[in-house]
């Protein structure tokens, strides 16, 4: 059975989808997915589907879910990449993949991530944790 | 309507006895019709090898347009019903430069009168009608294939996607929006996203003449297709008629950013993107 690799690049995790989906693959890459999210205490997900050239509704459900257990563990999810024609599919077919951020490459992706996190560390934890002040306030003493 | 190998015969004699003066005839009958629009020399040329591949189908068996040795015939023919159609005559035009055969065969016959003068006639004058519809096809082949052609450019240039800031692309719509150009306009506008990696796109429809619930269709796919690839529309252009439209039809555009004008939206994205416009400094000072 193919196993999609699943890379640690600093704080984000990087799925690069190459091979053909089938059900086993699905399941797999979700298993794997939240075993390393856990592991390596990652907060972004970043999915590459630039070499895919068909997205079903199955792959579509299976970006979902991907999302919502990475949201469950506290890591935002990207699916990057999309060809224009694969987007011009789903918007005929009406699935809209609500839920999923997307971005049009990785760079942008781990770009939104940032964002993100920067976002929710100003919003939860208070200004202080934001990385800009946080090396100002250890500079100043 | 073909004409049998006696027929041909006579017909190849008729076109052979004094070629030189059938041509001039045939080349004097065409020029008066279309009026000094063609040179002399080059209509003569036409003609003479118009009667050359007529005298050679001639020789080589019964005349018949459909015949497989007639194939030169109706390259000849094919050939000048496309300059023809090229160089924008009408379609009587183009057929009277067959047609004005019969007058010239009239005179010749007459000429040489005898037994049977009508009946090679009218043969070859069905010859000569089965010439012209053929010319008059291939001259609408000719055109159609012309005007699919400019569909086609005009596709190409109503299109265009212009990048107007880092990471920022606008397509200014302009004419009306059918299934097959907005078709285009999203290819066009993803393709340009992909290759300039710019998150954010402008759609300007100051140049769509009427907003109905199909364009209005066509624009929410646009941008909902750009948004699964991870960039954000704005539309912007719209007419004060056209907000009302939209209104009128009950049409939604969500949470889709809309702009009076591609200015506004222009400033908008910058806003968003944390570009500092000079507008702000200047107020201040």
């Amino acid at each position: 059975m193919e196993r999609v690799p699943i890379l640690k690049i600093g704080d984000i995790l990087l799925v690069s989808i190459q091979v053909d989906m089938s059900d086993q693959t699905a399941l797999q890459l979700q298993e794997d997915l939240a075993e390393r999210i856990v592991a390596t205490g990652s907060h972004g997900v970043i999915i590459d589907i630039t070499a895919l050239d068909i997205v079903d509704s199955f792959v579509g459900r299976m970006l979902s879910t991907i999302a919502s257990i990475s949201k469950v563990l506290d890591a935002e999810t990207v699916v990057v990449g999309m060809r224009p024609a694969v987007a011009i599919t789903l918007v005929e077919l009406g699935l809209s993949l609500n839920g999923i951020r997307t971005a049009l490459n990785v760079e942008r992706g781990m770009e939104l991530i940032a964002a993100a996190r920067a976002d929710d560390l100003g919003h939860s934890d208070g200004v202080d944790d934001a990385g800009d002040t946080d090396v100002e306030t250890t500079a100043s003493p | 309507m073909a004409l049998n190998a006696e027929e041909s015969g006579r017909f190849a004699a008729v076109l052979t006895d004094g070629a030189e003066k059938v041509t001039q005839r045939w080349t004097e009958a065409v020029a008066g019709s279309l009026r000094g629009r063609l040179s002399q020399a080059e209509l003569r040329r036409q003609i003479e090898e118009l009667h050359r591949a007529l005298l050679t189908v001639g020789e080589q068996g019964p005349l018949d347009l459909d015949a497989e040795h007639a194939a030169e015939l109706r390259a000849v023919l094919g050939e000048l019903s496309r300059d023809r159609a090229r160089q924008g005559f009408s379609a009587t035009e183009t057929a009277i430069s067959v047609f004005a055969l019969k007058d010239v065969l009239l005179e010749v016959l007459e000429a040489r009168g005898g037994e049977g003068t009508l009946r090679d006639y009218v043969a070859f004058s069905g010859l000569i009608d089965q010439m012209g519809l053929f010319t008059f096809e291939s001259y609408v082949r000719t055109r159609e294939s012309l005007i699919a052609d400019q569909a086609e450019q005009l596709l190409e240039l109503s299109t265009p996607v212009v990048k107007l800031w880092e990471g920022v692309v606008a397509v200014p719509l302009v004419g009306t929006l059918d299934s097959a150009r907005a078709q285009v306009v999203m290819e066009r506008l993803l393709q340009t996203l992909v290759d300039t990696s710019s998150p954010y796109a402008i759609i300007d429809i100051t140049g769509v003449p009427a907003v109905d619930t199909q364009v209005a269709q066509h624009i929410l796919k646009t941008v909902v297709a750009a948004r699964l690839m991870g960039a954000d529309c704005i539309i912007s252009g719209i007419r004060p008629q056209i907000a009302q439209t939209i209104v009128a039809l009950g049409i939604e555009f969500g949470d889709i950013a809309t702009k009076a004008s591609l200015a506004d939206a222009l400033r908008h994205v910058l806003r968003l993107t944390g570009v500092e416009t000079a507008r702000r400094p200047r107020r201040e000072s």
